[in-house]
């Protein structure tokens, strides 16, 4: 037995007020990966305080799970320390384990007991007598409304469901300290929402000291305290509130009657003074790099019927400002595609429907992932599919790709009924799934040389002298060139999603599909990849698009929102959170607006 | 927390991981299957269709002259239960009959075959074996061998003269009389099963837990990394002996497999067997954490060599020197011999400590080596 195993006597005591729940002092963590070394955490130090709510905030591979695993005593820091309720989360990891709860990124649960069988292990392993079981149980179950369902498979719930249930086992003995790991991911708004409800009620009614880790950065402002991780390295700590405030004045929503939104944000980004600016609906939100007044003479010249307004800064707003500091403000906009072997598909009958969906269904056994579905389509339109996990988006567009064949209802891609004739409809559309598909163990040039090949030898005839010219294009395009041989296992998130959409683009394709493409990266590769995707469609090319990022919403000319396999709402970004607007509420987000829409479908449900 | 109070809890930690663990087995088809479908499947398979046996060996005679003593010999083919005799009217047809793998053996009687078997030195009968499969060529060659010389003496007793052999070879079959194949195969089965359950079934629920992130959550609670083990040793232990028990009566009872030695000695012997199988399952789980790591280990590792070196089917004694040094580090091997003494010959406590001596050394190993290498960490 290690010694670390062994019980030392330190007990979770009563919170003494002047000592912190988790302490980091100094902490650095490497890992090994075959031949590699992976740095996942530098000199990171910051301190959890008790009794709120902090968030440990950044995209993938940032450090938050090495570090939540750190404090729970499951991975042994290469320096530095860390104290855990006054205790060394190294050497007296048992005890820590006895006074903590953790909740791990696929919550823990076992799929094949019952709700209430993981509930009855959870008080077993830890301690709860059995006495005092069925007045927890009640309070934990009737908290994460899982009252109904104590019977049920846990693998048959709903992620909203499961991630309660996940807390709930980590709640069963009161904990001094909660760990979250990305308790959010993947789940529908209005569970988040929820989630948010119930930690903050174990903080205030029970004095809960929460940690919890998240790659959404609209959850850092429900934070009472964030710190801010990126690429292991610690970028700040400090209240939402106090990090968005050092980008007061700096912020501006651009609206223009005579210029096309896309072409509107290309002008903004490339103008001197613009720190970032976004697509939002129909208008375009811009930060400057300081907070004197921007002057539309030299913003954009020569355009008339803009209108310009202050608007309060959001925490993503000081997020991208501190990574642009790191990176030296480099470039991230870019020109539409430079691509002179790309034809130009803007004038061939722009806006007419190339996509025709008709009450698609798709069942697998009894169970419905996509119900009557109807939605079209035009040519150069950024159409988005917003929803939960399990909302039916991929199966979507796995139907509408002719991977998988649908159940009933017809579809029309590019003109072809892809009942007859997938292959031929397959053609002309490029694919980017959730995984990006590369082979990790291949470089980057023999990536893209596979999928020039793939498509070049059997279905689309690109012939050996396009293929290399095409295979150029993506290395100069994507700026990949300085990387060609790299192993594009090795590569980061961010490049690994260039390629992927390098590898798609291969054969010029009409329509792209793009599922869930940019879930992990950090926001400056998510613009970065946004202001691509734009070019594409300046030219005319078909993008749609599948997130669960609310924000990514506002990129699209139009958006469906679906769940449990249907669609609740289809619109423009701004009619859809027109749908929200009340009296209480002038200013509803796309988040209020999913919740909303959710909240009266259940109703529909409910009353049927 | 007082060490009375840790104790309390640790009787209650085991009970919840216990039961966790039966309600999976109950509600994983997987499970089930291994535990005791295999064990159905494996034991009917070895029981009816595969037989070691050399009975009913389809054969040539090529008689090239008949008379009275070649009549009389062929009579003697026809009664034996090991060969089929087809006969042939020359060399060339039943030459034939060889490479298209009708026969396996030819035997010729020439046309001087009265006058040669007169004769002091002669060599009236010739024998032609299919010697691809050399084992099957050997049994060929001795039961022809054996059929001759019992015809010999069965003419020269009829002749009223004694035959001039000068030593008689009275051959008897111990402990399995009947020499019947099923007789060794099913006690050696029992090792495999073991193996089954114990090893690959342990490693890869174990595998399952790391890879489906639940172990990350069980780490995170006042468990030991004792608890963990002895949570899982106990309940598959337990499916263990209840495969046992499945295959001891089915092969008492269906395959009517003798047990000469006594029930106790055979689960005393089992159960330290099924501790070393744990012990094996439960070491590579500590290195594999997906299912398919652990079950190719698992079966590369434990599986296998139950099947191969064991002596199960393959007899130790003829393997090469370092494949007989090498079956000493396979624990099923001192079962499979513990198992065929107690099934077939008794007691016999010389053949049946040294070896569990070897398996308990094993053990230990295993369960030392897990219990040294499992850490409350993910790393």
């Amino acid at each position: 037995m290690p010694a670390a195993d062994h019980m030392t006597a330190a007990s979770p005591a009563a919170n003494p007020p002047d000592q912190n729940a988790l302490e980091v002092g100094g902490v650095s963590k490497t890992f090994h990966v075959g031949a590699r070394q992976v740095q996942a955490l530098q000199q990171v130090s910051f301190r959890v305080r008790h009794g709120v709510v902090t968030g440990l905030v950044g995209p993938d591979a940032a450090g938050k799970t090495t570090l939540l695993r750190l404090a729970a005593g499951l991975l042994v820091p290469d320096a530095g320390t860390i104290t855990v309720l006054g205790m060394d989360a190294t050497t007296q990891s048992l005890a820590v384990q006895g006074a903590i709860g953790y909740m791990p990124q696929r919550f823990g649960l076992y799929e094949d007991l019952t709700v209430q069988e993981n509930l009855d292990l959870y008080a077993d392993l830890q301690g709860v007598p059995e006495l005092a079981r069925g007045e927890r149980y009640r309070e934990l179950m009737h908290m994460a409304g899982l009252e109904p369902f104590t019977k049920r498979l846990a693998g048959q719930l709903s992620g909203g469901m499961k991630q309660k249930l996940g807390l709930a086992c980590a709640l069963v003995r009161q904990p001094s300290l909660l760990l979250l790991d990305e308790p959010t991911v993947g789940v529908d708004p209005l569970s988040r929402r929820e989630l948010w409800e119930i930690v903050y009620r174990l903080v205030r009614e029970q004095g809960t000291s929460v940690l919890l880790s998240t790659a959404y950065l609209d959850e850092a402002e429900r934070c009472d305290e964030v710190v801010l991780l990126h690429e292991g390295r610690l970028l700040a700590q400090g209240t939402p509130a106090a990090l968005r405030d050092t980008m007061r004045g700096r912020t501006y929503e651009i609206a223009a009657t005579n210029i096309e939104k896309r072409a509107l944000q290309y002008r903004i980004a490339q103008a001197p003074g613009v720190l970032d600016s976004l697509i939002q609906g129909d208008h375009i939100r811009v930060v400057m790099v300081d907070n004197s007044p921007p002057n539309l003479g030299i913003l954009l010249p020569g355009v008339s019927g803009i209108e310009m307004a202050p608007v309060p800064p959001r925490f993503e707003d000081s997020f991208v400002a501190l990574l642009k500091e790191k990176s030296g403000n480099e470039e991230i906009s870019r020109a539409p595609l430079a691509d002179k072997t790309l034809t130009d598909l803007t004038h061939a009958d722009a806006g007419k429907p190339i996509i025709e969906v008709h009450n698609l269904q798709r069942r697998f056994g009894n169970f419905y992932a996509v119900k009557n579905v109807t939605f079209s389509v035009g040519k150069g339109e950024v159409f988005g599919l917003l929803g939960a996990n399990g909302a039916g988006k991929s199966t979507t567009f796995r139907v509408l790709c002719g991977l998988l064949p649908p159940s009933g209802g017809t579809l029309r891609v590019a003109g072809a009924d892809l009942r007859l004739a997938a292959a031929a409809a397959r053609a002309r559309i490029g694919y980017m799934s959730q995984k990006f598909s590369l082979y990790g163990n291949l470089s980057v040039v023999e990536n893209l040389r596979f999928f020039a090949n793939v498509y070049g030898a059997s279905v689309y005839g690109l012939s050996g002298k396009q293929g290399t010219s095409r295979i150029n294009w993506a290395l100069e395009e994507f700026d990949l060139a300085p990387m060609a041989e790299y192993t594009s296992g090795d590569l980061s998130l961010g490049y690994k999603q260039r390629l992927a959409l390098a590898c798609a683009l291969m054969h010029e394709p009409e329509i792209l599909f793009l599922d869930e493409p940019t879930s992990g990266v950090d926001p400056l590769a998510r613009r970065e990849f946004w202001s691509r995707i734009n070019a594409l469609a300046e030219r005319g090319v078909t993008v749609m698009v599948t997130t669960h990022f609310m924000e990514e919403a506002e990129y699209c000319d139009r958006l469906a929102i679906m769940a449990a396999g249907e669609i609740l709402t289809m619109g423009t970004p701004a009619s859809i959170k027109a749908q929200a607007r009340s009296e209480e509420l002038r200013e509803p987000t796309m988040e209020d607006a999913f919740v909303g829409l959710i909240k009266a479908h259940e109703q529909q449900e409910a009353a049927a | 927390m007082s060490a009375d109070t840790r104790r309390g809890g640790s009787r209650m930690r085991l009970r919840g991981l216990v039961r966790k663990e039966f309600l999976q087995i109950v509600r994983d088809p997987s499970s089930i299957a291994i535990a005791f479908l295999m064990p159905i499947f494996l034991l009917l398979l070895f029981g009816y269709g595969v037989s070691l046996d050399s009975e009913h060996i389809p054969l040539a005679l090529v008689v090239e002259q008949p008379n009275a003593d070649t009549a009389s010999f062929t009579a003697a083919f026809k009664q034996s239960r090991y060969f089929n005799p087809v006969a042939y009217a020359d060399t060339r047809e039943a030459e034939q009959a060889l490479m298209a793998g009708r026969v396996n053996a030819i035997v010729v009687l020439r046309q001087d075959f009265s006058r040669q078997l007169r004769q002091a030195d002669g060599a009236p009968i010739q024998l032609i074996v299919n010697g691809v499969d050399a084992n099957t060529a050997r049994i060929i060659s001795g039961y022809v061998e054996g059929a001759w010389e019992k015809w010999l003496e069965h003419a020269a007793l009829q002749r009223g003269q004694k035959l001039d052999v000068p030593v008689q070879m009275e051959q008897r079959e111990w402990f399995n009389s009947e020499l019947r194949s099923r007789n060794f195969l099913v006690p050696g089965l029992v090792a495999i099963i073991m193996t089954l359950i114990g090893a690959l079934l342990t490693a890869m629920v174990m595998s399952r837990e790391w890879e489906r992130g639940t172990m990350e959550a069980l780490l995170v609670t006042p468990l030991s990394m004792s608890e963990v083990i002895l949570g899982k040793l106990i309940p598959y232990f337990i499916l263990g002996m209840g495969g046992l028990v499945l295959a001891v009566s089915m092969a008492l009872f269906l395959f009517e497999v003798p047990l000469r030695g006594s029930l106790w000695v055979l689960f005393a012997t089992s159960a330290l067997f099924l501790v070393t199988a744990l012990g094996m399952g439960l070491l590579i789980s500590t290195v594999a954490r997906s299912q398919f790591v652990a079950g190719l280990v698992a079966l590369i590792a434990t599986f296998l060599p139950a099947f191969l070196l064991s002596g199960f089917i393959f007899d130790i004694g003829s393997m090469p020197g370092v494949v007989q040094a090498i079956t000493h580090l396979i624990a099923a091997r001192y079962y499979v011999a513990i198992l065929q003494t107690v099934f077939l010959a008794g007691n016999v406590w010389s053949v049946i400590l040294p070896n569990v001596l070897g398996l308990a050394v094993l053990a230990s190993v295993f369960l030392g080596l897990t219990w040294r290498n499992a850490r409350k960490r993910l790393e």
